[in-house]
């Protein structure tokens, strides 16, 4: 029996039927065709689906869509309102990724950390990404990728850049 | 979009950190890996696979599975009898290739084994169809541990007589005379555990065929396009003429998808068969139990040496877990080990023994360092357990045993020539990085004082830039395609197929450079086979130094026909004519833009007689030697010997990897590689019980490193041309990987020397280091393992 849902994602409206049990990430890859949130394990362990769900960020291979019927989702596509958002820049700036694969839920990730401590030190930013598995990097340009963004984000002109 | 800063500038590309041109597309999540597409009427298929290591497959009954709504279709081997098998690319005179059916075939020989395909219109439907398929199996004995399936345990296959896959022998030196007058024999057995690659995007395959024009187009997340094109096009029966192969987006490889695998033949076969496009996703738990794993070798070794230190020969027997089925190189890779067990010393007589093992578990095949992991492990703890016998300096005694940099090319007692090296300038500026001496006193000082401080020595080298084709199952050749566009935009159409190494950016810097244009103007293709020429693949650090190179020497032949074309329109003489950024200049000031020398290469109106419309060229470069890389880490940890917790407190890496194009994809390529390294020396481990069950199947029992687990690395570096092509690159892909496990094995064993604890096996969690210390400390003569 499906149920009918409205979920804005990305700052959109959505209303809709959905089968109870379609997982968030499924809504959005398959429903919305919103294909930058990636499912690397189903199982919440790799952080790959990593969504914010009215703001903050949850894996979104362990949220139904039925979840989520009356909340915001931002996905990696609607993080900047134009071009990139300045923790985009600080990936790119500092070579934070190299598949891609994990990239857009390491930037969910650091947004919610990002959004709740405006300057964390490395050990925070290593403690809050700790739920997203990256096997690229090592992490080390993914500490520094954030810390950029913390400066870039300090910055008056980059606040514009804001979530839809 | 903000600047990338990769026009307009005048300097050398070349050796530049400049920002990766796949980026923008990735940090925005507007790119397309091969679950990202959709197609038409695409269905989707699930597999059922084996819950049991071992069986006789007795009845597949699918009729449940088809009567729910949505499903398409059931297959089992039956109906995919006329797909051809599995291939292994390798040969070797002794080695058994058992048939391996893309579906189960009679029997299941290991958990995860595919033994029926489920076909629906939707993921949901095709994942319940596929638990309404019940097959009765009749469970078998399941061989599991190496030396007992060389040693009575029942046979996998009956046909063999024997759980023996293969044989392999490098012997060269007098070995016997080497051990009979060494002052000193150091032996040690060491493990080297079975690891999961864990490519973050699972894999994945989507087929479409297309009757009228009889072409079959799959996706897939590989790193051999052609190679795999090749392979599906056998399997299939069809003429490869009509086959493409896309490999789009590649979220990783690590030599997990160097591979042909049976979903590669499923996935078409099922796409030809339904006449509807159909896609596979691999779960994690599928990626766990049917993608290749890694290592997996029991190791004995024996260093003949004098008592001054000098090494006289080394001699070791190596069992290697092959898994139940040879996947595309599981024999090969061992031999990768056998030939680098010579590391980075002088070795005067070796020989290295290699039985193959079949067992109830998925194949090994090649993973990150691929052979070369294994042995530099061997090498580098028999390194530091005979310092430590016989008293010597860890760094001291590896001084003592390199080569000098005046000696290269150096050929070793394995048969190989060693390109070029420095080792002594890489240690020596290891020790003071890490600031060595005062680790070394901070050690002798904590002893006293109950602290247990350890400090880790590893030099490795690698053999990279594979490789000379004679040297390959496939060719080792790699090929590269220079085109310039009529509006004198390039294109690059290269037939290494990059999953995250940065290419698109490296080599639109080294054409940048050879044509006097930005990186911005080369847009690098990759992963078509319709529209890139047909190449090798990205792996065995091997893209740059082999199709960087050719791309580069098809570079060359696109100067000299611009020269010919310039020199016709201004009047001199091809060598008359410089190549600036933006135009070509004669000698004596007259110039022609670039853009108009390309344009009147197609207009064609104005051209030497014989010269060749177009302005396009490709070179196939056959490398005539491998790359040797190499380096020296020192990990500096802290052990805690009441609870046998690890603190890695500092990790320096000094890497040589020859002339570098962008130090910013070196150092990531050296970060990532070092982190899956330690895992292996800490945390990571596949391990099958009795029944062949993998007990460590998730990421919640799989430990793969977390960014909380790993301190920030210290990267130096040395360098040291390649003299084998001509931009003196080597390669950098697997270096790290290489040397920080057996690094961090001898830091945590450094630092419990006093306590009589001489080796641990990996992973060091803290219940074995914990075990080992109480192990040694009951133990009148120490170590348990000596």
């Amino acid at each position: 029996m499906k149920k009918n849902i409205t979920i804005t994602v990305n700052g959109t409206e959505h209303r809709t039927f959905v089968e109870p049990r379609l997982l968030l990430v499924h809504f959005l890859r398959d429903v919305l065709s919103l294909t930058g949130t990636h499912v690397g394990c189903e199982t919440s362990l790799c952080g790959a689906c990593t969504v914010l769900l009215d703001g903050r960020a949850v894996k979104s291979c362990t949220v139904l869509a039925v979840q989520a019927n009356g909340h915001k989702v931002t996905t990696v596509e609607g993080l900047a309102a134009d071009g990139l958002h300045p923790i985009q820049e600080g990936f790119w700036e500092e070579h934070g990724l190299q598949c891609g694969f994990c990239t857009p839920g390491m930037i969910l990730c650091s947004h919610d950390l990002l959004a709740r401590h405006a300057n964390p030190s490395d050990a925070e930013i290593r403690e809050a990404i700790n739920g997203n598995l990256c096997r690229c990097t090592g992490y080390q340009n993914i500490v520094a990728a954030v810390r950029n963004a913390s400066k870039r984000m300090s910055k008056p002109v980059a606040a514009r850049a804001g979530v839809r | 979009m903000a600047d990338n800063g990769n026009s307009g500038k005048t300097a050398h590309w070349v050796g530049q950190k400049l920002k990766r041109k796949e980026d923008p597309r990735l940090v925005q999540g507007i790119s397309h890996y091969t679950d990202d597409f959709k197609l038409t009427g695409m269905l989707h298929c699930v597999l059922v696979r084996s819950p049991h290591a071992h069986a006789e497959l007795r009845a597949i009954r699918t009729e449940a599975a088809r009567a729910l709504p949505g499903v398409v279709g059931v297959f089992t081997t039956e109906d995919t009898a006329s797909v051809g098998g599995v291939p292994c690319a390798v040969q070797m005179p002794d080695l058994k290739v058992p048939k391996h059916p893309v579906l189960a075939t009679g029997r299941v020989r290991y958990v995860g084994e595919p033994v029926a395909a489920v076909v629906a219109e939707d993921i949901y439907v095709a994942r319940d169809a596929a638990e309404l398929v019940e097959v009765d199996y009749e469970p078998l004995p399941v061989v599991i541990d190496m030396e007992k399936a060389l040693n009575g345990a029942p046979f996998i296959y009956d046909e063999y007589k024997s759980n023996q896959a293969f044989t392999h022998t490098l012997k060269n030196g007098d070995v016997d005379a080497a051990f009979k007058k060494a002052d000193r024999v150091v032996k040690q057995r060491m493990v080297n555990q079975r690891l999961a690659p864990i490519a973050m995007e699972p894999r994945a395959v989507m087929a479409e065929y297309l009757p009228g024009e009889k072409r079959l187009t799959l996706w897939s997340s590989t790193q051999i396009p052609h190679l795999l094109k090749t392979q599906v096009s056998v399997m299939l029966g069809l003429p490869e003429n009509f086959v493409r192969v896309i490999a789009p987006e590649v979220g990783g490889g690590f030599g997990s998808k160097l591979n042909v695998y049976a979903e590669e033949g499923i996935v078409p076969w099922l796409a030809m068969k339904l006449g509807k496009p159909v896609k596979w996703n691999e779960s994690r738990r599928e990626n766990f139990l049917a993608t290749i794993h890694g290592r997996d070798t029991i190791n004995e070794l024996e260093l003949a040496l004098k008592k001054d230190g000098t090494i006289l020969g080394l001699r070791g027997r190596l069992l290697q877990d092959c898994g139940a089925y040879h996947q595309l190189l599981t024999p090969l890779i061992p031999q990768l080990t056998a030939l680098m067990h010579a590391g980075c010393y002088k070795i005067p007589a070796i020989q290295i023994d290699i039985v193959g093992v079949f067992t109830n578990k998925m194949s090994t095949d090649a993973y990150r360092g691929a052979g070369r992991p294994e042995a530099t492990y061997n090498v580098e703890r028999m390194m530091a357990i005979a310092a430590q016998e016989l008293g010597m300096d860890a760094a001291e005694f590896r001084l003592k045993n390199f080569p000098q940099a005046k000696e290269f090319p150096y050929t070793t007692i394995t048969g190989l020539t060693y390109d070029s090296a420095k080792y002594q300038e890489s240690l020596k500026k290891a020790l003071t990085l890490s600031g060595y001496a005062s680790l070394r006193k901070r050690q002798k000082d904590g002893w006293k004082a109950g602290k247990y401080y350890g400090i880790g020595v590893s030099t490795y080298v690698e053999i990279c830039a594979i490789g000379p084709s004679a040297a390959t199952p496939a060719g080792g050749w790699e090929s590269g395609t220079v085109r310039i566009e009529p509006t004198g935009k390039v294109t690059l159409l290269t037939g290494a197929s990059p999953h995250g190494q940065g290419e698109e950016t490296t080599f639109a810097q080294l054409i940048a450079d050879e044509l006097g244009i930005d990186p911005d103007d080369v847009n690098v293709v990759h992963g078509d086979t319709l529209a890139v020429p047909y190449g090798i693949g990205t792996f065995g650090s091997r893209a740059t130094a082999v199709g960087g190179t050719a791309a580069y020497l098809a570079t060359q032949k696109l100067k000299a026909k611009m020269a010919t074309l310039a020199a016709h329109l201004l009047g001199c003489e091809p060598a008359d004519i410089t190549i600036g950024r933006g135009h070509l200049s004669a000698k004596g000031g007259k110039s022609i833009s670039f853009g108009d020398l390309v344009l009147s290469a197609y207009t064609a109106r104005n051209i030497p007689a014989g010269f060749e419309p177009g302005m396009e060229a490709t070179h196939f470069f056959e490398p005539s030697n491998f790359t040797f890389p190499f380096g020296a880490h020192i990990a500096s940890v802290e052990v805690d010997i009441e609870t046998g917790e690890v603190k890695i407190e500092k990790y320096v890496a000094v890497d040589d990897c020859g002339n570098v194009i962008n130090p910013m994809i070196v150092d990531g390529q050296l970060h990532g590689g070092i982190a899956q390294g330690i895992g292996q020396a800490m945390w990571e481990e596949l391990v099958y019980n009795e029944d062949g069950q993998l007990l460590t199947g998730t990421l919640m029992d799989y430990a793969l490193p977390k960014a909380h687990f790993l301190p920030e690395f210290t990267l130096a570096r040395t360098v040291t041309p390649s003299p084998v092509n001509p931009m003196g690159v080597k390669g950098v892909g697997e270096a790290g990987t290489i040397a920080s496990t057996p690094c961090m094995v001898n830091a945590v064993c450094d630092a419990l020397s006093p306590l009589g604890v001489r080796h641990i096996e990996m992973p060091l969690k803290p219940e074995r280091v914990w075990s080992a210390i109480a192990k040694a400390h009951l133990s009148p003569q120490g170590d348990p393992h000596t």
